[in-house]
Formats: structure tokens, C-alpha cells, sequence
């Protein structure tokens, strides 16, 4: 994990400083609300319906125990008990009160976290794959360039005011486990014929009113230009994107104007202008092999014989071994895997976790994972690194702490915005849509496989429903919420944008609505078919005919 | 009044003059794009220094050679979340190697000057007043450690790093 030298250090120290003056002279009427609002958001703190909200960046989804600890103690004294993990990666607290705010961030500051630029025009936390450094397909651990290019963007000079938030994933995988295409900018990480290592970039992917996926802009930039290219990307977005609309603002509305042939060609000419500052921004390989050596592996031990134990535990405890099946991934280690621990038990807000929810991850997390705790982008948490042989003995203490719910990937393994609950964007509920589908759905959910349920409570899409297999965006008709059902989306290597079944339906209607989607789709499906591969074979039509024969 | 960026605070001793406002002899003034575009003969060779105001929307490219024609560029902030001038400033600085003087103006507020300053601004257009109660000037000093390089000579802190690496490895 990377771990914060005294220039990261005095860094932050003067961040959170400059962000008490600011507090400091909004209470003291010195700053304007509209003057200090974009203050406070690039320090992650929202106004919410009922409270500020803080939103606190875990970048790329990497947590020390120390630092979930960190987040534990803000939780218990400064906001209700809990926190919330958001499709960020991110963790936010809904019940905040701004004069507080200051030594909230000095807090987290001892432990290495912050608010910077968690909200705002400007770039936001950098995601990546949940298991990187851990998976078996990856071609190189992407975190160090994640940490590189989040060191860069933080408090850029010239990007801090763009047309509107940018944010960038990196992938490193076969699989692609970052939903790079959803991104503003996406990062593919390559090798070379040669063996160089460097990055396939794409651009202009994004959800909100106007879902569009990424396009490729450069198939290989060496990882040495990594900076300068993003640089131009950023260069041509920050004087061509529009500011005149709010809902036109994201760099995939200038990508759709311009082509792609032209967006790739302003960015060319740009890269090929810059000259000096290209050089300035160079990775020199001693840049990276520092970076690389924060992220070495731990000393893993020599646990090649866990598992025939593993195997006999399983086979006589049922319940274990659909654990183990469900939320267990393999890992590049013999005799290790990775343990996904979810945030989801059925019928309760997804991705909260209370204070003593994460003081048990972080224990478990120094116990058995090295340490280490990861933040998935459907809101669940990792320990990336546990021995086969303590598995069971995790098993039985996550279930002590109601954290041990057999259902990643499944249908009560769903990912939903806070909605009109909390948010003041919302134009309808998605928490308790969430809580009604999974109950509803947890007892066939192991008939029925992965499944992915995605809910946002507007347009907006922070539930990413145009990527759910089954997506369910909440609209507000004539003071009546109702929600719009889309299917077959994906944010894998296969991305694509679910479609439309029809008109909205009210929210009683949702879960049978759903219930028959997912007939249809049992119906229809192949052997080893999900719901996205079922969908692109067959259509919209026969998801549309199963609603309307069934009415 | 301008504030430098240094911290220092001074009149402004040139004129704006508006597009259809004439000049006197002698005295430093700044104009348009437009005029500048439109009446160029007549502005080349004037002898007192001549400044330009440069639209957000406009690529500093478009000036091109004749940069060095300017001793002073005022670049706009319309709003101060309209962040397109950061571009611009650095663009004339690095590409088009402005050495005037080069100001912001408009919406210019306390917490953006340093992130101006970095983009390569030398002074501020403020509200006086305001910025000497709210003592604008220490806006400068709040970080002495930067990430990126820009146009301010400062070392990032990779450099630095690189550099204490090499010298642990000597
Ligand atoms: S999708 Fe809408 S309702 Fe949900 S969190 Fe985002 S802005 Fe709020």
C-alpha cells in the first residue's frame, strides 16, 4: 500500500489549514454561499436535504485497517453511527455539521485521508479493480500508476475549474473489472509487442441524462508519456467543453460534437504542441520502480497445502461452502484468496456500514489480510489477502457482525444511489426499492446467478442503472414517483447500455415487473448465458412481450 | 487596484480602453481582440506599450508571433469557476513564451490566485478593500509544496523526490 512521505505529509497539513480558514471565513460572512460552495465541494462536503454530507476519497479503494479505523471514529463521533461506500469507491457521511468539518479532515489527515476534489469540477477519485495486485490476469498491478496519477490531479492549478467533474479509471486486467467505459477517461493497461508497458486511453464515456460508452482515443501511450497525454485531454476538454449547459458539460458531450476522429486529432495536435512541458511531465522509470516498490506484495506465507483443509471444512458446512463459492475470489497466491464481504444483507441499505462494522473489518483485516481492506465499485469491501486455512474462522466472525451474507454477484447484491432519502437531487427512493427487490428476490437469487440490479434515484445515475443488468431509474410523475426499467446492460470488457422495456411503472409494481424479467430471461437463457449475453442474442422484443402478455 | 504576486498591492496605470474610446499620447493602454484584429497597422508600431485583452473563448494561438507586440495580456475570468484562462495562461507563457505582464480579471477571487499564480499570472485584478480585510495576499503562501510542474518554477515534488533518491544513491 502506498504510504505518505513528509512532502505527501506537510502537503495534506496545509490543505486541511487553508480549508479551516475557509470554513473560518464563511462563518464569518466573508465568503459568499455560492463563493464557498465550490470551496467546500472540492473538499467533498455536499449539501444535503437534511444535512452536509462529507464524501471521503479512498483512492482507487485501498484502505489500511488504520485508516477504516480513521473512518470508524468519524463515524462514531462525528456523524450517526455509520457511513455510507458509494460506487466511487469513495465512503460518505450523511449527517455532518460544517463548523465540524475542519477537524473531521484533521482527523482523517492522520491517517492519510481527505475530501480533496471528491466532488467539484475537477478530477475525481481514480478507480480501479478491486483485486488489482492480487488478480491472476493482470498484466501489471495497476495501483501505482493510480497513485501517480492521483498525486498529479490533486489541486491541479490549471484543471481545478473544468467544465465539470472528470473522472478516470484504470484497468490492468483481461477482465474489466473498473468499468473503464463508463469514464470520462479510461486507462487500459498494456504491454507492448516490445514489451513496453503503457496504456490504451479512451475518452467521453459517461452515464447521467446522456449515457454514452468510451471511445479510444490512442491505442498505446508509453507509461512514461502517461501525464503529458492525459495532459492534452484535459487541455483540449478544459478550453472546448461547453459551459453554457450544465447537462452538456461532461467531456463525452464535446466527444459526440466534434467525432472521434476530431476529438483524436485536437488531442494529437495538443500532445504534439507541447514540447518542454512534455518532458517536465516525464515518468522517469525510477518514478515508477519507487512507486512500485509501495506496492509489493506482502510476506505471503507458504500455504500451498490450505487447501485440501479448505475442501473438508466446506464439505461439511453447507452454508460455508455457498460463502465460499459466492464471495471468495481466486487469488495469484497458492493457498490465498480474496474475500468479499458484503454490504448488502438482504433488506437493509446498501453499502452502509457501522462504526463497529468497520473496527471488526479493520481487525480482521490486521489479523488476516496483512492489513489491507479494499472498496469495491458495488459497494461491498475486500480483504485481499486471506489464507485458505482462515477462512473458516473469518466465516464465522463476519457472521457475528452481520457481514457475512452469501450473495455477491446475485440478485440482493444490489447497487443503489441514496436517492430522495438523503440526497437533494433525487427525484424518487432507491434505498427502499433496493431493500423491498432483495428481500423479494434472496430466496431463487442462487436459481437465478449473477445478477446484477442497479438503482439510481435520477438522472444522474451515481447507481450506474444503465450498466445493471437490470437497471431502475426513479422519475417523479405529477408528484408520483415511478421508475423506468432498462435491461441487458453491462459495465464489463463488453460494456453496453441497457434498453428501455417500456413505459415507467409505479413503485408497487416493480418488484413483479422485475420478477417477470427475470422468467423471461431463465426462460430464454443458454448454458452458461448471463443476463447481457442472453439480451444480445435475443433483444429488446421478447423482454418486452413477457410484460405486456403477462398484463 | 492590482494585487501581484508577490502580495504587494498597486494602482493600475494603464487604461482600458473600450473599442471605440481614443487613445493619448504617451499613455499605456490595453484593447480588445477585436481592435486589435481589426486595426492592426494602426496599433503595430505604436511606441508606448500597448496591452491586450484576450477573450476566454479565444486560443492564444490565434495572437501567435505577435505576442511579443504586448507588454501587458489581461485574461478573463467571467465567473470564477470558468477555469478556461488557466489554459490560456499557460499556453502563453509555455507555447507561445509571453515574458509581459499577464493579469487576471473579472471574477477573480482569493482562492484561485494561487492556482493562478502557477499558471504563470503576475497580477490581479481586485477588489481592494475586500482583499486587504480578508488579507488576500497570504492566499500566496498557504502551500509551498505542489504536485505538478506549471509555469511558476517551482519543483515539483516528484523532482524533489527524485532528487533526494539520487543523492541517497550517491
Ligand atoms: S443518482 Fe440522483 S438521487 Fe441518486 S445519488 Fe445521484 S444525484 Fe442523488
Amino acid at each position: 500500500m502506498y504510504r505518505y512521505d513528509e512532502f505527501d505529509r506537510k502537503f495534506l497539513a496545509e490543505r486541511v489549514a487553508q480549508y479551516r480558514d475557509q470554513v473560518r471565513r464563511r462563518l464569518a460572512g466573508q465568503l459568499s454561499e455560492d463563493e464557498f460552495r465550490s470551496l467546500r465541494l472540492m473538499n467533498g462536503l455536499y449539501l444535503q436535504l437534511h444535512a452536509y454530507m462529507l464524501r471521503i476519497s479512498i483512492p482507487y479503494g485501498t484502505l489500511s485497517s488504520a485508516q477504516l479505523r480513521g473512518l470508524a471514529e468519524v463515524a462514531r463521533r462525528w456523524d450517526k453511527g455509520y457511513g455510507h461506500f458509494t460506487t466511487r469507491q469513495n465512503i460518505q457521511f450523511n449527517w455532518i455539521k460544517l463548523e465540524e468539518t475542519p477537524d473531521i479532515l484533521a482527523h482523517l489527515a492522520a491517517v492519510q485521508l481527505h475530501g480533496i476534489q471528491t466532488s467539484g469540477n475537477s478530477f475525481r477519485n481514480i478507480t480501479t479493480d478491486p483485486f488489482a495486485g492480487v488478480a491472476g490476469d493482470e498484466i501489471e498491478d495497476p495501483r501505482p500508476y493510480c497513485e501517480i496519477v492521483r498525486q498529479w490531479a490533486a489541486l491541479h492549478p490549471e484543471f481545478s475549474f473544468l467544465p465539470r467533474k472528470f473522472k478516470i479509471a484504470i484497468n490492468a486486467a483481461d477482465a474489466d473489472r473498473a468499468a473503464v467505459k463508463i469514464h470520462d477517461l479510461g486507462l487500459y493497461l498494456r504491454r507492448s509487442d516490445r514489451g513496453e508497458i503503457g496504456f490504451a486511453v479512451t475518452v467521453g464515456g459517461g452515464l447521467g441524462r446522456t449515457p454514452i460508452l468510451a471511445q479510444t482515443v490512442r491505442d498505446f501511450v508509453p507509461r512514461r508519456e502517461l501525464l503529458a497525454y492525459i495532459s492534452a485531454c484535459l487541455r483540449v476538454y478544459n478550453q472546448y467543453g461547453r459551459r453554457d449547459n450544465l447537462f452538456k458539460s461532461r467531456i463525452k458531450i464535446l466527444v459526440q460534437a466534434l467525432g472521434i476522429e476530431k476529438m483524436r486529432q485536437e488531442v494529437e495536435d495538443e500532445y504534439a504542441a507541447m514540447g518542454d512541458e512534455r518532458e517536465a511531465l516525464a515518468l522517469p522509470d525510477e518514478a515508477v520502480a519507487a512507486m512500485q516498490a509501495q506496492f509489493a506484495p506482502p510476506a505471503y506465507a507458504d500455504a500451498a497445502g490450505d487447501d485440501a483443509e479448505l475442501a473438508q471444512a466446506a464439505a461439511s458446512e453447507p452454508d460455508f461452502a455457498r460463502w465460499i463459492e459466492r464471495n471468495t475470489r481466486p487469488h495469484k497466491q497458492a493457498g490465498h484468496a480474496s474475500v468479499v464481504i458484503s454490504l448488502k444483507p438482504v433488506g437493509r441499505p446498501t453499502g452502509d456500514c457501522s462504526a463497529s462494522q468497520m473496527r471488526t473489518v479493520a481487525d480482521l483485516a490486521d489479523e488476516l489480510s496483512f492489513g489491507e481492506v479494499r472498496v469495491t465499485h458495488d459497494q461491498n469491501l475486500v480483504l485481499p489477502h486471506v489464507r485458505k486455512s482462515a477462512l473458516y474462522d473469518l466465516w464465522l466472525r463476519l457472521g457475528a457482525g452481520d457481514l457475512a451474507t452469501p450473495n455477491i454477484g446475485l440478485a440482493s447484491d444490489i447497487i443503489a444511489c441514496p436517492g430522495l432519502d438523503y440526497c437533494g437531487l433525487a427525484t424518487a427512493r432507491s434505498i427502499p426499492v433496493a431493500q423491498a427487490l432483495a428481500v423479494h428476490l434472496a430466496g431463487r437469487e442462487a436459481a437465478i446467478g449473477p445478477l446484477q440490479i442497479k438503482i439510481s434515484g435520477c438522472i444522474n445515475a451515481c447507481g450506474h442503472h444503465h450498466v445493471g443488468h437490470i437497471g431502475i431509474l426513479g422519475l417523479e410523475k405529477n408528484g408520483a414517483e415511478s421508475y423506468q426499467i432498462t435491461v441487458g446492460g453491462s459495465d464489463g470488457e463488453q460494456a453496453a447500455l441497457g434498453g428501455i422495456i417500456g413505459p415507467a411503472v409505479a413503485a408497487h409494481e416493480i418488484t413483479a415487473t422485475v420478477d417477470r424479467l427475470i422468467d423471461a430471461y431463465l426462460r430464454l437463457r443458454r448454458d452458461g448465458e448471463q443476463f447481457p449475453d442472453t439480451y444480445r442474442r435475443v433483444g429488446l422484443a421478447p423482454f418486452k412481450e413477457a410484460l405486456y402478455v403477462a398484463r | 487596484m492590482l494585487l501581484d504576486r508577490d502580495g504587494a498591492f498597486r494602482a493600475d496605470s494603464w487604461r482600458h480602453l473600450a473599442d471605440d474610446e481614443a487613445d493619448d499620447d504617451g499613455e499605456s493602454v490595453t484593447i480588445s481582440l477585436r481592435r486589435w484584429q481589426a486595426e492592426r497597422e494602426r496599433w503595430q508600431d505604436r511606441s508606448t506599450p500597448l496591452g491586450l485583452r484576450l477573450p476566454n473563448d479565444v486560443p492564444p494561438a490565434a495572437i501567435g508571433a505577435a505576442v511579443d507586440r504586448f507588454a501587458l495580456i489581461v485574461l478573463n475570468f467571467p465567473r470564477f469557476v470558468d477555469g478556461r484562462a488557466y489554459s490560456q495562461a499557460r499556453l502563453l507563457r509555455g507555447r507561445l513564451g509571453f515574458r509581459g505582464e499577464l493579469r487576471a480579471a473579472g471574477n477573480v477571487l482569493r482562492d484561485q490566485l494561487l492556482f493562478m499564480a502557477r499558471c504563470g499570472f503576475d497580477s490581479f485584478a481586485v477588489d481592494a478593500a475586500r482583499a486587504r480585510a480578508e488579507d488576500w495576499p497570504r492566499a500566496f503562501r498557504e502551500f509551498d509544496l505542489f504536485y505538478q510542474p506549471a509555469n511558476d518554477r517551482r519543483l515539483p515534488i516528484l523532482s524533489q523526490r527524485l532528487r533526494a533518491w539520487q543523492g541517497a544513491a550517491e
